[in-house]
């Protein structure tokens, strides 16, 4: 099967899923015993046209399925209406999506940056210190809350002053040239992917590790050795290769980790994501905006799983996309 | 817990007659899995013997001294001899111009640390009556290993009664979960056909949502309001609806591949009907699986309850759990360098998740070594 038409038959069977997730968020918006309007009624600055229009957008007055149907129709428009702060939640949703995306693609770069050699080396020295290090060093990498790291690499920075605080972005942002825009983002940037990264290194290693095992006590492995190839050439030509497949197909459970990790990280450190903002969402009780960003947590999952199962087509060209 | 009592010395490994070790002696034997063990039995125990233990009960609190600082231990008198340790009562000032409290400790003679010190009567148990806690000093002298929390409470005592809470989450969550996930997954296996296709897209659709949105969302659906033993049942329940579905598709997978195993199919060629051949002898293959993945789901219940807590979901004030004592942590981080110890709850997390951890990695490799690596 090429690899359109197999995009398609995944886009097609995510969809009966995507349908039980919509069911279930809308039975939760309708399980909250909260009027979706009550803080959008409160605010002294939304006009009554504006709160009409969001009645009808909702079709508050219709049965609850049709209601449903609205909404879905909604969702798959993007017409979300607007959140308790009166901006527009689609708007806010791809904004907020996009930084979570961001820091997720560095944690991944980084993550698999460090682990493979790691792994790698451990594997090679299977059983000395450098083994036994990174042991430890995964065993308090899976152990360890993402919110507890967080608080403490917060607690450095405000003892030491050396990297800012809070946010995506410096207070006099604007008023900076591009280029320092880029090094300010950065310098935001790398507390919540060193926590990220360093909490989504160990399962990677350890898998880096056993599988790397397993490979190098395969035959090919041996005659490889045998013929007289040099150990180096063995291990990262012959073994490494088809030792990191494997590791691609946990990509799409990483990024369901990672989505999670984020959002309480997020919350720490205060970066504009979209965990940060679903949490303030639930904590406003802006019922609608939580629906909808667990929807698209949800889509992005599905979208990260399918990458992983294209990419591992094309790094290992036995698999055959069905 | 008799995990100290059922612990027999692993048997020298050259003894001549060689006998199995069984699975408990092997994973007692490894070094790191009976460290793991004993610090989990330790945990526990300070939570079920929190109101001895601790030296104040979990609602006591005292607004004169609200934010203080740690106690500090004098072990010299006042002629500088070393004597028996004792306190000092601290007392609140006020800085009018920079309009900062602090707290100064008020010379005399100070209050002696004291063992099984008479203070707050507490029911132990919930049955047993008593009023002696461990240590302590008396009234009106406070006490306060970790200071005191924005209430004046003590937080060495709550970190004691949030263990309560945090640590029995875990198993809680477990007994919903996995009773779910067993039967919901065995009847998948065996119905087979559209009912086990349209049963594991249901499970793949909650899967499929981030877990922590998931939990979130659910617990945005509580009402507020709710007595706080309600809201605890509750954010259980929670709990165990993100955990059954995978456990719901990993049986189902054992189920399909035990079904073709001999001996089943000779039970059914001998006429035994399908669904006791289920039961029988499918199910009890999965146990060891079973044993293993709660092992390991244990720690992940919990570390999701303390998330739900600390972003102030989960367990409410003034109930403490570890996860809302670290909110508080959070909500003064301006002060966190000055009160490191602030962040003592999340090392408490960090360390009874370390241990469940280690012992299900060894637990695996002991109860099925061609698991090792699939769990997780």
């Amino acid at each position: 099967m090429s690899v359109p038409v197999y995009i398609l038959k995944r886009i097609i069977q995510a969809l009966p899923l995507l349908f039980i997730i919509s069911v279930l968020s809308f039975v939760m918006l309708k399980l909250a015993p909260i009027d979706p309007l009550a803080s959008l009624k409160a605010n002294p600055a939304m006009s009554t046209a504006a709160i009409k229009a969001e009645e009808q957008r909702l079709g508050l007055d219709k049965p609850n399925e049709v209601q449903y149907f609205l909404w879905v129709r909604n969702l798959v428009t993007f017409n979300l209406g607007i959140s308790t702060s009166g901006s527009d939640v689609t708007e806010l949703l791809m904004e907020r999506a996009g930084n979570t995306l961001l820091l997720s693609v560095l944690t991944f770069f980084f993550t698999w940056l460090v682990a493979i050699p790691a792994g790698v080396y451990a594997a090679v020295n299977r059983g000395k210190f450098g083994d036994k290090f990174f042991g430890i060093l995964t065993s308090i990498g899976m152990s360890m809350p993402t919110f507890l790291l967080a608080l403490l690499l917060l607690m450095g920075a405000l003892a030491t002053h050396w990297l800012p605080i809070g946010g995506l972005q410096s207070p006099d942002f604007y008023d900076l040239d591009w280029l320092s825009q880029i090094g300010d983002e950065a310098q935001h940037l790398v507390i919540p992917v060193t926590v990220l990264t360093f909490v989504g290194l160990a399962g990677i290693q350890r898998q880096m590790r056993g599988n790397l095992l397993d490979v190098l006590r395969a035959e090919y492995v041996r005659t490889a050795r045998a013929k007289g190839l040099p150990e180096n050439k063995v291990i990262y030509k012959h073994a490494l290769r088809n030792a990191v497949n494997p590791l691609i197909t946990l990509l799409g459970f990483e990024f369901s980790a990672l989505l999670s990790g984020a959002a309480l990280t997020e919350t720490v450190l205060a970066y504009p994501g979209l965990g940060r903002l679903t949490l303030d969402a639930v904590l406003t009780k802006d019922i609608n905006l939580v629906m909808a960003s667990l929807m698209l947590g949800a889509v992005l999952l599905i979208v990260g799983n399918l990458l992983a199962d294209v990419l591992l087509k094309f790094v290992d060209p036995r698999i055959t996309l069905e | 817990m008799e995990t100290t009592t059922l612990a027999p010395a692993a048997a020298p490994e050259e003894a001549p007659p060689f006998k199995p070790k069984t699975p408990w002696q092997r994973l007692w034997s490894d070094k790191l899995a009976r460290a793991a063990l004993i610090v989990l039995v330790l945990l526990y125990g300070g939570a079920a013997l929190a109101d001895f233990l601790a030296p104040y009960s979990m609602g006591f609190n005292d607004p004169e001294v609200a934010n203080a600082p740690p106690s500090t231990i004098h072990w010299h008198n006042v002629k500088g001899e070393v004597g028996p340790p004792y306190i000092l009562q601290s007392e609140r000032v006020f800085d009018p111009l920079t309009y900062r409290q602090d707290y100064v400790q008020v010379p005399g003679p100070g209050y002696p640390l004291r063992l099984f010190v008479k203070g707050e009567p507490y029911n132990l148990f919930g049955i047993i009556p008593g009023d002696i806690h461990l240590f302590g000093v008396n009234a009106p002298g406070r006490l306060f290993l970790f200071g005191s929390d924005i209430n004046g409470r003590d937080n060495f005592s709550r970190l004691f009664f949030g263990a309560q809470k945090s640590l029995t989450i875990g198993f809680l969550g477990l007994f919903i979960a996995f009773p779910i996930g067993i039967v919901y997954g065995g009847m998948s296996g065996f119905l087979g056909g559209l009912a086990d296709n349209i049963m594991m897209r249901i499970a793949e659709a909650i899967m499929s949502i981030p877990s922590f949105y998931l939990l979130i969302g659910l617990a945005a659906v509580l009402p507020p309001g709710m007595s706080s033993s309600t809201r605890f049942a509750l954010i259980t329940v929670i709990l165990s609806f993100i955990g059954w579905a995978s456990l719901a598709r990993v049986i189902r997978g054992m189920v399909l591949s035990i079904r073709e195993e001999e001996f089943v199919q000779a039970a059914r060629a001998a006429g035994m009907s399908e669904f006791i051949n289920v039961v029988k002898h499918v199910l009890p293959q999965t146990a060891s699986y079973l044993i293993v993945a709660a092992t390991l789901q244990v720690p992940t219940f919990i570390l999701s309850e303390s998330g739900l807590s600390f972003i102030g979901l989960g367990i409410a004030q003034p109930d403490a759990s570890w996860g809302n004592m670290l909110k508080e942590a959070l909500d003064n981080a301006n002060e966190l360098v000055a009160k490191p110890y602030m962040l003592s709850p999340g090392f408490l997390i960090f360390i009874t998740i370390l241990c469940f951890n280690t012992v299900g990695d060894v637990l695996r490799d002991v109860l099925d070594p061609k698991m090792r690596g699939q769990i997780r």
